[in-house]
């Protein structure tokens, strides 16, 4: 490829890249954000504000890029600009999708799946480890929310039982503002974490393509866009999944919004500081399907984690799939980058405005659509 | 192929005493600032705020870990 072509198969990259960090912010909004909206401890608006702003300053608290960007799920001396953006393809439309559905699915996940996909394409099945992909993905996605559901289910059966006797009124604030400041934990490290992975895209394109030295970190403008992008995704906010987690999986209170926040803050900051890879997104969830259980256990709607359970088991295939139909065009050549690029556009805004015609939005997403019953006009004496 | 189960136990470990540590202060902190028909008692407030404190050391620990 000459040095137009890849200058061109770069600029699409940083720009495939920051997509993926906005749907990467808009998805996972509801992972710190929807149960504080659920149960009233914050108006929507502000709790995507909320959230926008503290993924942004999470963005700048640590510049340390992630050495690998797939985590050893596949052998990176076969990345090229073109397999990364192959895999962001993946993965972007896959993100789209889930929340089309209202499906809390990792992102993470979403963007192996992509890479594997693409590596399959273009560098062969010796190329992915598939050991690492059971280690690494497969364990932790079944234990993580797991986890972080029993501890859920048992601090809030604690929080209530504590304060059996208490005063109502008291516990009404006092719940809130603790959910407050656990929510907005849950918010700064995902923008520690998940703005990184975009700047290690970003840099890694660079390196590949020779703009960058080998051993450099982030420039200056791939931290700020990458924390600007992620903080204007959160903002916009996801509220097709703010409203499963928190209107669909149960009716939360704030006793119970509380526990589950600062569950999933325990749980990830935790994990973070042993440098164990638990998505977000399976633990926030897991730890609000067990403070929904620790009230009381029939008030849990199972189909809801059914089919969450489902677009989590489908994520990385699916997103491999896409991955791998990006790479096979776009390895040809720029014209091919070009033609999936166009062609995921396309499909993105097709998801887009398929959305638009049933829209969710900070005005409605505490509304539950009405359960199918008789028509009242038709059953009238 | 090894799962590191030994860190996965400690996240579990440790994740949990924390998360049920902070609700447990939160809830006593809340039992304590509650109105009694005889009126909120001082134990009770000095109850609440020791708990409240001890919250913010874990909470200020947690945004160590973060920026760390």
């Amino acid at each position: 490829m000459n040095a137009a072509g890849m200058l061109i198969v770069v600029v699409i990259v940083v720009v495939t890249a920051l997509a993926f960090d906005f749907t990467n912010g808009f998805h996972d909004t509801a992972n710190a954000m929807a149960p504080s909206i659920a149960t009233g401890a914050l108006s929507p608006r502000a709790a995507v504000a909320i959230a926008g702003v503290l993924n942004l300053v999470g963005a700048f608290l640590s510049v340390e890029v992630a050495r690998t960007i797939s985590s050893g799920l596949v052998d990176e001396a076969r990345i090229t600009p073109v397999v990364i953006f192959a895999g962001l393809v993946g993965a972007i439309l896959w993100n789209l999708t889930t929340w089309f559905l209202g499906l809390p699915s990792s992102s993470s996940h979403a963007l192996f799946g992509g890479l594997i996909g693409a590596v399959l394409v273009a560098a062969g099945p010796e190329a992915v480890h598939a050991g690492t992909v059971v280690t690494k993905v497969v364990v932790p996605a079944v234990v993580s929310p797991v986890l972080a559901g029993l501890v859920a289910l048992s601090a809030t059966y604690l929080a209530y039982w504590i304060t059996t006797r208490a005063d109502p009124v008291t516990a009404h604030r006092g719940f809130r503002a603790g959910q407050v400041v656990s929510a907005s934990t849950v918010a700064l490290a995902h923008g520690a974490n998940d703005a990184q992975k975009t700047m290690g895209v970003i840099t890694l394109a660079l390196i590949t393509a020779g703009v960058l030295a080998p051993d450099a970190g982030p420039p200056l403008w791939v931290i700020v866009s990458a924390g600007l992008a992620i903080a204007a995704g959160s903002y916009v906010g996801g509220w097709r999944i703010i409203r499963t987690l928190g209107r669909r999986v149960s009716d939360l209170e704030r006793t119970q919004g509380f526990a589950a926040d600062t569950t999933s803050a325990a749980v990830i900051l935790t994990s973070t500081h042993l440098g164990i890879p638990l998505s977000t997104t399976q633990v926030c969830t897991g730890s609000i399907f067990g403070a929904a259980a620790g009230r009381r256990l029939h008030v849990v709607r199972w189909r809801v984690a059914g089919q969450v359970a489902l677009a989590w088991t489908a994520t990385l295939p699916a997103a491999a799939v896409v991955g791998a139909a990006a790479s096979f065009v776009a390895t040809r050549g720029p014209e091919g980058v070009v033609a999936v690029a166009v062609c995921g556009s396309a499909l993105a805004a097709g998801i887009w405005f398929a959305a638009r015609r049933n829209p969710v939005s900070a005005v409605n997403v505490n509304d539950l659509p009405e359960p199918p019953g008789p028509d009242r006009t038709l059953t009238a004496p | 192929m090894s799962v590191d189960w030994g860190s996965l136990g400690i996240v579990t470990v440790v994740g949990a005493a924390t998360a049920l540590t902070v609700v447990t202060l939160v809830a006593l902190a809340v039992v304590g600032l509650s109105d009694r028909p005889d009126g909120s008692s001082a134990t009770g407030r000095a109850v609440a705020g020791l708990c409240l404190l001890a919250v913010g050391v874990i909470a200020g620990y947690g945004l160590y870990v973060i920026a760390a």
